[in-house]
């Protein structure tokens, strides 16, 4: 399945000016030159390619781990009853959601928060320091960190510093799980947003305010333009990540109330451990798979466009 | 005169929000100080005397085993990490193998795959092979769920080495061995460095895999944290000193290398 992608990108790789030309000589110097890179290579395909077409195998089967010995060849029976299961659907949707939901509140965010880091001030250091200091702390810390210490109605710094005792993770539980995950992530965002606005030429600013273009339309049309493919990036490599989210479902809300927050993890999770339908969870597990390699196929297209750049310099 | 209000306006802006950003984190380090009723009360308390006695709770409560576990998987799946991504990343970039793209989108590809659908069958083996709650699994675990991200990073400081000098080298009658070590090895080490500390603070951090693969011999220190999850108001200040311990040698790591941190999130795609 990796090869598709792969495939797909071929073109966009250009052989970089300062390498050589690929090995042209004989069979041996041809060895020679992959050698290093044979042993990464072997072991990245038997750990992550074995593991892939066994869940494809599996995904065929009609086995529930709770009934030993009953283990039939289904065909697409578990994608049929997967698809057309409320549960899963409401799954997908939340995932959707929760991702969607994750990604645009830190992009936005993080924006700000590098146009702010991008200019000079006292202390900027200290101030980029504190900002990425959330992206540090261990998923599940936060998570366990936003649920007791911040949401919690009788006790939490929320309703301590705000007054009232709402119950934040059951009234508003989507909300409450991304709230984390944006503090988690808007970090990430910043700081690749940072850098694409430090790759800005200053010359070319500085030419344009010469010419009297006011601070908004040098914001409009040159800097967003030139932070579209970071912009780009962000999002998608925020997503692919993000689309994996687990701990924080785990331990804020335990995918509810009901499956208000169950996402695809969670609920494969679920399936898998909750009640041992192995041949169900694979096929879900390959559904997810189908739909990230869609969100990876853009992604890596960004990524080869940025490679591009990087190679014609 | 107005740029230096807008300076300091702006600058005065960018703390607040610093501070709104790490606020949650300070309170985790005050709360671990104080003693439970003091962080379980309403409104909250800001004036407390400290104690350590939650740290000491936390190790009577044999953290330590798990942050033991954690520091050989992440170690280890690092220095496995490096060892498998240099020389692979060596073959892409200075001396690129014929359809080096494929091989990087490939890489690359796998780190895109959702773990979650390669968990079953992971499991599956594991069990059957007698390696649940092993760290050695979760050595090997991490490797591959780091390569990727190491073999793109250190491709991309490799290709800092200026190619001249390389050659020049080759002229002189350098050996392979004498331009890793004399040519290459200077330039990319502080990159080798914060590779590797990406690969140790993503291993550090990971929870899917610890949470299905390990219990009680290999669980590692967010294992430790599940406790946790359900507890009620008793043991909020513990839980803070806690999440304070296991999260520390991130935090420490990443303050220090934040300047390539940015690098190797994007994979080397941006600098």
């Amino acid at each position: 399945m990796t090869d598709v992608i792969a495939r797909s990108d071929e073109k966009a790789g250009a052989v970089p000016p300062q390498a050589s030309a690929p090995a042209r000589g004989g069979a041996r110097e041809r060895w020679v030159r992959r050698a290093p890179l044979l042993p990464a290579l072997v072991f990245a395909i038997i750990v992550t390619q074995v593991p892939f077409l066994v869940t494809l195998y599996l995904s065929t089967l009609g086995w529930n781990a709770l009934r030993p010995g009953r283990r039939e060849f289904v065909g697409l029976d578990n994608y049929v009853s997967v698809l057309t299961d409320s549960r899963l659907r409401a799954a997908l949707a939340n995932t959707v959601l929760l991702t969607a939901g994750a990604v645009i509140f830190s992009m936005v965010l993080g924006l700000m928060l590098a146009m702010l880091l991008d200019r000079r001030f006292a202390g900027r250091a200290v101030v980029r320091t504190l900002l990425i200091t959330p992206f540090l702390v261990m998923p599940i810390a936060a998570a366990l960190l936003w649920k007791h210490a911040l949401y919690n109605p009788a006790y939490g710094l929320i309703n301590g510093l705000f007054g009232g005792s709402s119950d934040w993770i059951s009234s508003y539980p989507k909300a409450a799980v991304v709230a984390t995950l944006v503090w988690q992530w808007t970090p990430f965002m910043m700081l690749i947003l940072l850098a694409g606005l430090q790759s800005q030429s200053e010359e070319v600013l500085e030419a344009a305010r010469v010419d009297g273009a006011h601070a908004w339309q040098i914001f409009t049309r040159m800097t967003l333009p030139h932070l579209r493919q970071y912009l780009e990036l962000g999002a998608l490599l925020g997503s692919i990540y993000l689309v994996n989210t687990f701990d924080s479902v785990f331990s804020i809300t335990q995918g509810g109330p009901g499956t208000a927050t169950t996402n695809l993890p969670y609920e494969i999770y679920l399936t898998t451990f909750r009640k041992f339908e192995y041949g169900e969870a694979s096929a879900a597990g390959v559904i997810v798979v189908l739909l990230t390699i869609i969100v990876a196929t853009f992604a890596l297209r960004v990524i080869s466009t940025l490679f591009r750049m990087e190679e014609g310099r | 005169m107005r740029a230096r209000l807008s300076r300091t306006v702006w600058g005065t802006v960018a703390w607040i929000a610093g501070i709104v950003f790490v606020f949650p984190v300070i309170w985790m380090v005050l709360t671990s100080f104080k003693q439970e009723q003091d962080a379980a009360s309403n409104p909250p308390t800001w004036i407390f005397s400290p104690t350590t006695d939650q740290y000491a709770q936390v190790f009577d409560r044999h953290i330590t085993p798990f942050l033991l576990n954690s520091l050989m998987a992440s170690v280890l799946s690092t220095l496995f990490v490096v060892a498998l991504a240099t020389p692979a990343a060596y073959a892409l970039s200075l001396r690129p193998v014929a359809k080096w793209t494929d091989a990087l989108f490939f890489f690359i590809s796998t780190k895109m795959m959702p773990a979650v659908a390669a968990l079953l069958p992971l499991y599956l083996l594991v069990k059957n092979l007698g390696m649940l709650d092993n760290v050695w699994t979760m050595v090997v675990l991490y490797t591959s769920m780091n390569l990727p991200l190491a073999v793109w990073m250190m491709r991309s400081f490799l290709l800092e080495v200026p190619r001249e000098v390389l050659e020049a080298g080759e002229v002189d009658g350098a050996g392979l061995l004498t331009s890793i070590r004399k040519i290459i090895l200077p330039i990319v080490s502080p990159g080798l460095a914060a590779t590797a500390l990406i690969c140790f603070i993503f291993a550090w951090n990971e929870f899917f895999l610890a949470v299905n693969l390990t219990a009680t011999t290999a669980g590692t220190a967010p294992i430790f944290l599940v406790g946790f999850i359900s507890s009620e108001g008793l043991f909020l200040a513990r839980l803070c000193a806690a999440a304070t311990i296991v999260s520390l040698p991130v935090l420490v790591a990443g303050w220090l290398a934040q300047n390539k941190l940015v690098r190797g999130l994007s994979m080397g795609a941006v600098k």
